[in-house]
């Protein structure tokens, strides 16, 4: 049960501009395990989105190792980081980027079609993930048709519909409104202990980092506290 | 990823953003049509220009009286005055002679023509029975011209199709009517078919009465404005023009060829002459055909790069999602590539149809140019999908999380 699943060493990310060398991460280490829910904190320009970059394939470090699910990340070429993509990370986006004009059930089909998932297989697991995040009944709503909570919850089904290895939510509740961010926090929680799915989280809103199970605190590209195991707030409860 | 799921992605995308489709598709069909209908019509012209002299009639030739000569040998008796009846009448019996058919002696002036409350200023032919079969020139109703109008000196007068509209209206039957000439009455006897034509060359704005009558009655004159002879065939045409000038020669007394008081053309002349002009017609509107072509193909790379521009927050998403650059830049290309097509399809039939009409009004004949098709879908085929791939493949090769932040 306690397999890592995430397995960050000395991670570093230095931007060169010109003359300028910018250190957005200077040796970050740390480990998830499976089946963990982790909220990654920090103020802007603490280099928290970088490092959700990284841990998302986005984006490769300068230096260090990252390994995910058992395969070494940081010296991957491009295509073979959108494999990884494709099947180990599920992404949430604060502007939930689903394609526009395009149906919910197309959005969450997405993934699978650049996996090579034959198309009756897509449209039923896309449909079951819909119904899962309670969107069974708009399957056919183009994305501009549903408010920032529904397409938040498709791009929740798009993540999971891979079954990826981990969740990597970014900002997720960052566009929309509090009574619907507690609903996402809710499907959050629902699919970590039920499902088991490993979720990693970056915000900069400490309510909603507290319905993690753990919390890493980033600041000037470095770990600054990692409060395992605290208490955990149920989300609308 | 198989690339049956790559095309109905591109398509799926295609039918998904109706308007921008739209739009790149008239953006297109707008550029390959006119492109098409320009060149179509110019080329029309060309050929309409060309088969107008053609209808003048094969195997002609032409003497025209030459013109004012340094140190004249002859008298003041001026240039237009020195081709005579004689000189056509020897030409046919000359033994010395055997490549010409048909000799026709023609006397050309403007006149007013007046009938009842209408009158024209056009075109008098004298001419005699051959005219109709040197000229290719078919009648519309009554008869032409005979000999024996000819020798009887009689006053009647055949009419070409614009001069009957003018002076009778059309659908009128002017047949038996009187047009008074110069003083002179005469009776119309004919109408001429259309020859087409319009402006420098209109066939069909003339009246033909007999040579001798338009020479004694109606402008006084004994000399003829030119002789149109038919050769037996086209290639005796150089020999047909040597036997000609040379007995002209003798006959007026006139040793040196350079002195010659009378030019023969050939129908070849006229054409050469005639392809010298279009030629520069043909530049022109090449020119212009060009400048649409460079327009159409500057409207479609627009509408290509703002299609991708506004779509690379869109790529940056799918290769978040794990699609490889191949498969993007694929994508794009086959998205381009239907557009291209269904906007060519579309632009081409607008521009055959653009053309049909405007030459069916214009009344010039349609001509669909191959060159026209295969040089406007060429190259716009070749702008669009040229500029729908490359700034795709610009953003393919960002790296996603830039391309997701692309404002």
């Amino acid at each position: 049960m306690a397999d890592v699943i995430i397995k960050a060493s000395d991670l570093k990310k230095i931007y060169q501009s010109e003359s300028v060398e910018t250190t957005a991460l200077s040796s970050v280490s740390f480990e998830i395990k499976k089946g963990e829910f982790v909220a990654i904190m920090g103020p802007s320009g603490s280099g928290k989105s970088t490092l959700m970059h990284i841990l998302g394939a986005l984006d490769t470090p300068t230096s260090g190792s990252y390994i995910l699910d058992g395969e070494e990340v940081s010296k991957l070429s491009d295509d073979q980081l959108a494999d990884i993509r494709n099947r180990k990370i599920g992404f949430i986006f604060q502007a939930f980027n689903l394609l526009p004009r395009t149906t919910a059930l197309k959005n969450v089909c997405l993934p699978m079609v650049y996996a090579g998932v034959p198309k009756e297989e897509r449209l039923e697991k896309a449909k079951k993930y819909l119904e899962m995040v309670g969107l069974g009944d708009r399957i056919e709503h183009t994305s501009n048709q549903l408010s920032g909570g529904q397409q938040q919850r498709v791009a929740i089904a798009r993540g999971l519909v891979m079954n990826p290895a981990i969740l990597l939510a970014d900002e997720p509740t960052g566009n929309i409104a509090s009574s619907q961010a507690a609903e996402i926090m809710s499907i959050f929680q629902e699919i970590n202990e039920k499902e088991g799915h490993t979720i990693v989280m970056i915000t900069h809103e400490p309510d909603i980092a507290e319905h993690a199970k753990r919390i890493i605190h980033v600041k000037d590209g470095k770990i600054v506290k990692d409060s395992d195991g605290h208490r955990q707030r149920k989300a609308g409860k | 990823m198989e690339y049956a799921e790559i095309i109905s992605e591109a398509i799926g995308t295609l039918t998904v953003n109706k308007l921008r489709t739209g739009l790149a598709t008239l953006g297109i069909m707008i550029g390959i049509g006119s492109v098409i209908a320009l060149i179509s019509l110019g080329q029309a012209t060309q050929q309409s220009i060309q088969s107008q002299i053609q209808s003048l009639g094969a195997n002609l030739l032409t003497i025209s009286p030459g013109g004012q000569r340094q140190g004249a040998v002859r008298s003041a008796a001026g240039s237009n005055t020195s081709l005579t009846l004689d000189d056509a009448n020897t030409i046919k019996t000359s033994p010395q002679i055997n490549t010409i058919q048909n000799v026709s002696p023609e006397l050309s002036r403007r006149a007013q023509v007046t009938t009842g409350g209408n009158n024209t200023n056009t075109q008098i032919i004298g001419a005699t029975a051959v005219y109709p079969t040197v000229h290719k020139l078919n009648m519309d109703s009554g008869s032409f011209i005979t000999n024996r109008d000819v020798t009887g000196m009689t006053k009647v007068a055949v009419i070409g199709p614009q001069v009957m509209s003018d002076l009778f209206g059309d659908g009128a039957a002017p047949i038996g009517q009187s047009i008074r000439i110069n003083g002179q009455t005469l009776t119309v006897i004919g109408v001429t078919q259309s020859k087409g034509g319009s402006g420098f060359m209109n066939q069909d704005d003339i009246i033909f009465v007999p040579l001798s009558t338009a020479q004694k009655q109606l402008f006084g004159v004994d000399y003829l404005s030119s002789i149109a002879l038919e050769a037996k065939n086209s290639d005796v045409m150089t020999d047909a023009q040597n036997q000609v000038g040379y007995l002209l020669l003798s006959r007026h007394h006139l040793n040196d060829p350079a002195q010659a008081d009378f030019s023969i053309f050939s129908q070849q002349d006229i054409l050469n002459t005639a392809s010298a002009m279009t030629g520069t017609f043909t530049s022109l509107l090449a020119g212009i055909a060009a400048i649409s072509l460079l327009v159409g193909g500057i409207g479609i790379m627009n509408i290509m790069l703002v299609t991708v521009t506004e779509r690379i927050r869109e790529i940056g998403l799918r290769k978040a999602l794990g699609a490889k650059k191949k498969i993007i830049i694929t994508q794009f290309l086959i998205e381009a590539t239907v557009l291209c097509f269904i906007g060519g399809v579309i632009g081409m039939i607008l521009g055959v149809l653009t053309s049909y009409l405007i030459s069916s009004l214009a009344g010039v004949p349609f001509v669909l140019s191959f060159f026209a098709i295969f040089l406007a879908i060429g190259v716009s085929g070749a702008i669009g999908i040229l500029f729908g791939w490359y700034p795709a493949r610009r953003a393919a090769n960002l790296q996603p999380i830039e391309a997701l932040r692309y404002e």
